[in-house]
């Protein structure tokens, strides 16, 4: 008893006082974010363990599956291939056409995004915030605040970076927020997560705004972290409240929060060479183009 | 700490705590994410109440940390509130060790529901507090499978002559 009688007490204190002070600088300032990537290196090896039985079986799942449900696979990925092919170049003549206009408006030009294709690991976080964490990391360029996307739609923003994977919060965390921008109307408001992966909350929507149900809604570009135009969600209910200034609206987000295994992490607007559209880029910007 | 007597079976201590680590962040089906046990908080009290000399609020606070980072929480929650815990466990720990199992069982829930209660306060402060009741369930599956825990760990502990 007596080890830990007086001191124990002064210890005590001062831990107390310390992870205080460190929650304010974690909540305030990102002071330490160095602190929690040092710390976050030393447990990768806890989160690679758990992640492994399941990256096992799937690996295992693939080197047992039968040739034929191969080929089968392969017939239909390829059809789907030639299909999502002659789409893309509708893509690329409206995306030349569209530069083309652009310039002759004087307008700023767009420019490709960069994408990485990154993984989820199987790590259950904190079940009260909508959080996963993905296998790219510092290493990989990823940094903090980078736009995530699934095939479907936006699917969140990477908030914490480590060298070899990062936090990605899903739209659908209570504590995020995106600028966001009927497509049909041009209406512009904001999406807010809910706490559930079903939902989203659209604020400060007027009651006689121009926007109804079944509404595409698409990143406007102005929060300066995510690119404009991509798909976020659809409007599921409006409801104008005549009691209050704004109308109640939900949507449901397009990116499968709950189901998707792979995601794509984006790059806004830095300059790629591509086949289809290199002969059209100007020929500015190639400081930056080599790097990216 | 200036104590003479001999410590042993350090790495057993460490390897109880990274299991503990590696089940708190194992995927579980999703029914199940709410009724996890705080494997961390079962593990740091069962040390805290059988070797208050070697565990304490010192190692608490650096398992807390770890939560923190490897749970993508506030860095500094689970810190201070297994601090909190670990300094309660070694203020009780000559109680808790006579005690009957179901009344550790007892002591181990409100031990926990102490733990979750610092990190809702936090996480209220912050501004996401858990809507939902189930945010309590832990404290509820921890004291239940807190005999399984007692009776493993003590096993380990005598088998390897920890001290």
């Amino acid at each position: 008893m007596f080890a830990y009688g007086q001191s124990a007490g002064l210890r005590f204190a001062f831990l107390v006082f310390f992870s205080i002070a460190l929650m304010v600088a974690d909540y305030r300032f990102h002071y330490v974010d160095s602190v929690r990537s040092a710390l976050s290196v030393v447990l990768y090896p806890v989160q690679y363990l758990v992640n492994f039985p399941v990256s096992a079986t799937s690996w295992i799942g693939e080197n047992l599956t039968s040739h034929g449900d191969l080929l089968q696979e392969n017939e239909k990925l390829k059809s789907q291939n030639a299909f999502l092919q002659a789409q893309m170049q509708k893509y690329v003549s409206l995306e030349i056409e569209n530069m083309r206009l652009r310039r002759l408006l004087g307008a700023s030009e767009r420019l490709t995004d960069r994408v990485l294709t990154a993984e989820l690991l199987s790590v259950d976080l904190d079940p009260f915030s909508h959080q996963v964490v993905i296998n790219k990391g510092s290493r990989h360029e990823v940094y903090e605040g980078q736009p995530v996307l699934d095939a479907h739609g936006v699917y969140g923003q990477v908030v914490h970076v480590t060298p070899l994977n990062s936090t990605v919060a899903l739209i659908s965390d209570p504590g995020h927020a995106l600028p966001v921008q009927v497509n049909r109307s041009g209406l512009r408001t904001i999406a807010q997560g809910t706490g559930s992966v079903s939902e989203l909350d659209l604020l400060d929507i007027p009651n006689n705004g121009d926007i109804k149900k079944g509404d595409t809604l698409v990143t406007s570009g102005l929060g300066g972290v995510f690119p404009a135009g991509y798909p976020v969600a659809i409007v599921n209910e409006v409801k104008p409240d005549s009691s209050r200034p704004f109308a109640k609206v939900t949507a449901i987000p397009l990116a499968e929060l709950d189901k998707s295994r792979e995601v794509l992490l984006v790059w806004k607007g830095k300059p790629v060479k591509t086949a289809e559209t290199g002969t059209e880029k100007p020929k500015k910007n190639t400081d930056k183009s080599n790097g990216g | 700490m200036a104590d003479n007597t001999t410590r042993r079976g350090g790495s057993v201590i460490t390897l109880t705590f990274v299991l503990a680590l590696f089940l708190t962040v194992f995927p579980l089906a999703n029914w199940a994410i709410d009724y996890r046990p705080e494997f961390v908080t079962l593990v740091l009290i069962y040390w805290c109440m059988a070797l208050p000399r070697r565990v304490n609020i010192g190692i608490a606070w650096i398992m807390g940390l770890l939560v923190d980072v490897l749970t993508g929480g506030l860095l500094g929650e689970h810190a201070l509130s297994m601090a909190i815990v670990a300094f309660v466990t070694t203020k009780l720990h000559k109680q808790i060790r006579v005690y009957p199992l179901w009344q550790q069982a007892l002591t181990v829930c409100t031990l926990v529901a102490l733990n979750q209660l610092i990190v809702v306060w936090v996480k209220g402060i912050t501004g996401d507090s858990p809507q939902s009741w189930t945010y309590w369930a832990p404290s509820l599956t921890s004291a239940i499978l807190w005999p399984w825990v007692f009776g493993i760990l003590r096993a380990m502990r005598r088998r390897f002559r920890v001290s």
